[in-house]
């Protein structure tokens, strides 16, 4: 929310390119939200509103502690936030401390312990016996105190990571509190492959740069400044046995020559066409030549302004604007002065693709963190459908990256059916080399009402095979499962809701993110507490493929630091594969029929005839390939049933 | 219209209260949020000053459709509305839920009629509460410059909507830093994020919009 809200020095040049390609986009063209889905009309109320699901069962929903008045929702200051996962426990943010579930049977969370300790948001990361927590309001207190600060300037203020020892859960202890000029919106965990011995954290912070007077270095100078708090993640190293030495160890500026890209494509086409001639001119026409000047004046100015279209802030485009304010032409500035993109709202890593995510702004940036203390921007893009980049997913094969643009902040009703269905969305790159392109939007597709804040939000992968499928919280929009295998046809194949809070009012709540783990989605409702559910069958997807899902295990899960998923060689594997080449006729119905016996008698025999099965069978799938509609998915099954062959039972 | 006309709910006192100083006034809400973090004078005349700033972008941007503005332009101006708007509706909520004035330039609070529903007739900003020069903010355009981009049509009003409402959001991003560096402001948990959500997303429309003024040409259809 803006809460994780989203926040840049401008890469004119994309943007502008961009700009051209979304303003293109006939706006009748788009699909509206559905006003006859069944979420549309949901009965109101806090604890006893409508609901509707499909694909997804709720087994459990626990109010939030007392201590974070469940009875009194609305406002912020209680808010729940992100969610962290370690073994059996649910770390659960809130905008007031943290709350911890024993999900030890998944229908019955039970709240283990909370801790109350203002910070906004809260969003919290776990490793080991470490818990982190990002703080950022200025009211935020060292004593985690909940009653402000009164000062501009105070000792009392701690903006940052928190971090809290939890060995013994019932009694977390805090034991550093690393401060940053920008304090921490979010903050991504990130595992270093080399030294297991260390965890970094990468600090998005938003919030005004503190004064110097109160944390001795803060600047919020602009870009030319090499000490600026601006235009900077901060990394945070921490020693995983001494967290109390946990300190800021770099300060990328990942931010610093996106003004400086090369010129786009599509501009030396216009210039070597003379459109960027004729732009010019209608240019002069609009703001005026001076009166005093000549024919050739004007044809002068429309040469320079013809070569600064395309052009960034560069010395070559200050010359040009110089040289047209000689000739009385006030051109505008393209530097945006000290206004640039200057911070990433959440940056999700892939360490074992070698990339990380950074929604920043009006960008969505690709990092390469192979070096993790030092990651560096390799890709930006911006989308003039997107009011503000927010937080960014990977397919488990890293072909693709989707971005949620959060719209409105995450407290306005944008999911309206008078909302277009492109702002307020997802949008997926393609991912080639160091290269993002844009092929498509998803959005949650029921209308929501004026009382329900809504907009994309956090959520994680669900582990099906062969597919690549997310689970997100769209805050009163609910929880939406959507598959993205084909990036430029999202498709939404599970969901759940409930109506608003206030039947009339828009009351804060709704769900701040949905993730999978585990074998369970849970869901942290802002204001109604903690909801667990389970996936169930539809035509969108097959028990095979829950079960295959379930197969994946993590002992830890950081949604914003994405770990690979590897599926066991197994049966339910198989199968989910056997339903998905039925689902797109991806192999004849009769050899699917006849490979779901093999499959069968496979399992149910033992030793050499188990074995004997599986080797005919994979000698099969390896003649079924050619001339298959889906060759790479037989040949995915055919792996498997190889794999099976060495696995015992 | 005038700025107390519809705040039967909303005792001066409060106000006053508010305004004694600045560390008494951290009052207990009304609402929903709790014993800590409630405003002080400086949230209040930023939430006040902003639902106006807000207005004058609101008006602004919802003359696109009739005065000619190129797609892209028009889109921007879309989203600018349809945002503002909403947050103006937020702020007014978040006044009245604390029993505090809240203006409403545009109207758009329960119960207001407004006079008309012809936009258009906003454009001398002649209409009854559409002069807001008593409420001037940061980045706002006098009654003369917004009578100007009313006046121009196609490239000319892209031009000087995208120059004006770039003004108008380093404005916003001027009333934002000033709340900060007010002692002990902006720390209501639903006040610090509009605020920082206000900061982070003007700062990134700027740089569209400049990046649209890079390339605006007249329309064809001229």
């Amino acid at each position: 929310m803006t809460p994780r809200p989203a926040p840049f020095r401008s890469s004119l040049l994309l943007c502008a390119a961009l700009g051209i390609l979304g303003a293109a986009l006939p706006a009748a063209s788009r699909a509206q939200s559905d006003t006859t889905d069944p979420r549309a009309h949901l009965r109101p109320g806090l604890y006893d509103a409508g609901e509707a699901a499909k694909g997804l069962k709720l087994v459990a929903t626990v109010k939030k502690t007392d201590d974070f008045h469940p009875n009194d929702p609305g406002g912020l200051t209680y808010a729940n936030s992100d969610l962290a996962f370690g073994g059996h426990y649910v770390y659960q943010g809130n905008f007031s401390g943290f709350q911890v579930w024993d999900v030890s049977n998944p229908a019955k969370p039970v709240l283990a312990d909370h801790v109350v300790c203002f910070t906004e948001q809260g969003d919290p990361s776990v490793y080991g016996h470490l818990l982190f927590v990002s703080a950022e309001n200025g009211g935020s207190r060292l004593d985690c105190g909940t009653q402000g600060i009164p000062d501009s300037v105070s000792k009392e203020r701690m903006v940052g990571i928190r971090i809290f020892d939890i060995s013994d859960i019932k009694h977390p202890k805090q034991v550093a509190d690393v401060q940053t000029c920008r304090g921490s919106h979010t903050h991504t965990l990130v595992q270093d492959p080399n030294d297991k011995s260390v965890v970094y954290v990468y600090v998005s912070g938003l919030a005004q740069v503190r004064p110097s007077s109160e944390m001795a270095g803060c600047s919020a100078g602009d870009i030319t400044d090499p000490n600026t708090a601006l235009f900077r993640i901060e990394v945070i190293r921490v020693p995983l046995a001494h967290p109390e030495q946990a300190k800021i160890v770099s300060s990328p500026r990942i931010f610093n020559d996106l003004a400086h890209t090369p010129t786009h494509g599509a501009a030396v086409a216009d210039t070597a066409n003379g459109a960027a001639l004729v732009q010019a001119r209608g240019f002069l026409d609009a703001i005026g030549m001076p009166r005093t000047a000549t024919a050739a004046d004007s044809d002068k100015a429309t040469h320079l302004i013809a070569e600064l279209i395309y052009e960034s802030d560069t010395t070559r485009s200050r010359g040009l604007i110089d040289s047209l304010h000689t000739l009385g032409i006030n051109f505008p500035s393209l530097s945006g002065g000290n206004r640039g993109p200057s911070q990433c709202h959440d940056i999700t890593v892939y360490p074992s693709s070698g990339f990380g995510a950074g929604a920043c702004s009006g960008y969505g940036i690709l990092l390469n963190i192979k070096d993790p203390a030092h990651p560096v921007r390799v890709d930006a893009k911006a989308d003039s459908n997107f009011s503000f980049f927010h937080s960014a997913t990977f397919s488990n094969d890293a072909t693709k990256v989707l971005f949620t643009d959060e719209w409105g902040g995450g407290v306005a009703p944008k999911c309206r059916a008078t909302d277009p269905i492109d702002w307020g969305a997802d949008a997926v790159f393609t991912l080639t080399g160091n290269t993002m392109t844009h092929a498509g939007y998803f959005k949650m597709p029921a209308a929501q009402t004026d009382a329900e804040n809504c907009v994309a939000h956090n959520g994680n992968l669900v582990p099906v095979p062969g597919r690549d499928i997310m689970v997100q919280g769209w805050y009163q929009g609910g929880i939406s499962v959507f598959d993205f295998t084909d990036p430029a046809h999202v498709k939404e194949i599970a969901y759940f809701d409930r109506g608003p809070i206030d039947p009339i009012k828009l009351v804060i709540g709704g769900y701040w993110g949905g993730y999978y783990y585990n074998g369970h989605i849970y869901g942290s409702e802002i204001a109604r507490g903690l909801d667990v559910f389970e996936l169930t069958p539809t035509a969108d997807l097959t028990q095979n493929e829950i079960d295959a899902a379930k197969l994946v295990h993590f002992d830890i899960l950081n949604p914003q630091d994405q770990p690979k998923i590897v599926w066991p060689a197994a049966f339910p594997v198989a199968r989910a594969y056997v339903d998905q080449l039925k689902r797109d006729n991806g192999l004849s119905a009769d050899r699917l029929t006849a490979i779901e016996g093999e499959l069968e008698s496979a399992q149910s025999a033992g030793g050499a005839k188990r074995t004997a099965t599986l080797k005919k069978l994979a000698t099969e799938l390896s003649h079924d390939e050619q001339g298959a509609g889906d060759t790479k998915r037989v040949q995915l099954l055919e792996g498997v049933v190889k794999g099976l062959e060495t696995t015992k039972s | 219209m005038s700025l107390s006309s519809r705040l039967a709910a909303a005792p001066r006192l409060a106000v006053a209260l508010a305004s004694a100083s600045l560390i008494s006034a951290r009052l207990p809400a009304q609402a929903a949020s709790g014993p800590a973090h409630d405003f002080t004078k400086a949230d209040v005349e930023f939430v006040q000053g902003m639902i106006y700033h807000h207005a004058q972008a609101v008006i602004m941007s919802d003359w696109a459709p009739t005065h000619g503005a190129r797609a892209d332009v028009a889109t921007l101006c879309k989203r600018i509305a349809l945002s503002q708007r909403d947050e103006i509706k937020m702020m007014q909520q978040w006044l009245l839920a604390r029993h505090l004035d809240a203006p409403d330039p545009l109207g758009m609070m329960p119960g207001h009629t407004p006079a008309s529903n012809d936009t258009s007739g906003m454009a001398g900003m002649n209409m009854p509460g559409m002069d807001m020069s008593a409420h001037m903010m940061p980045g706002m355009l006098t009654p003369d410059q917004m009578r100007a981009l009313d006046a121009a049509h196609g490239s000319a009003f892209d031009h000087l909507y995208l120059t004006g409402m770039i003004r108008h959001h380093q404005g916003a991003l001027d009333m934002v830093a000033t709340l900060f560096h007010t002692p002990g402001s902006g720390q209501q948990p639903e006040l610090f994020s509009f605020a920082t959500d206000v900061d982070a997303g003007q700062r990134a429309e700027i740089g569209r919009m400049q990046a649209i003024l890079k390339t605006l040409t007249p329309s064809p259809t001229q």
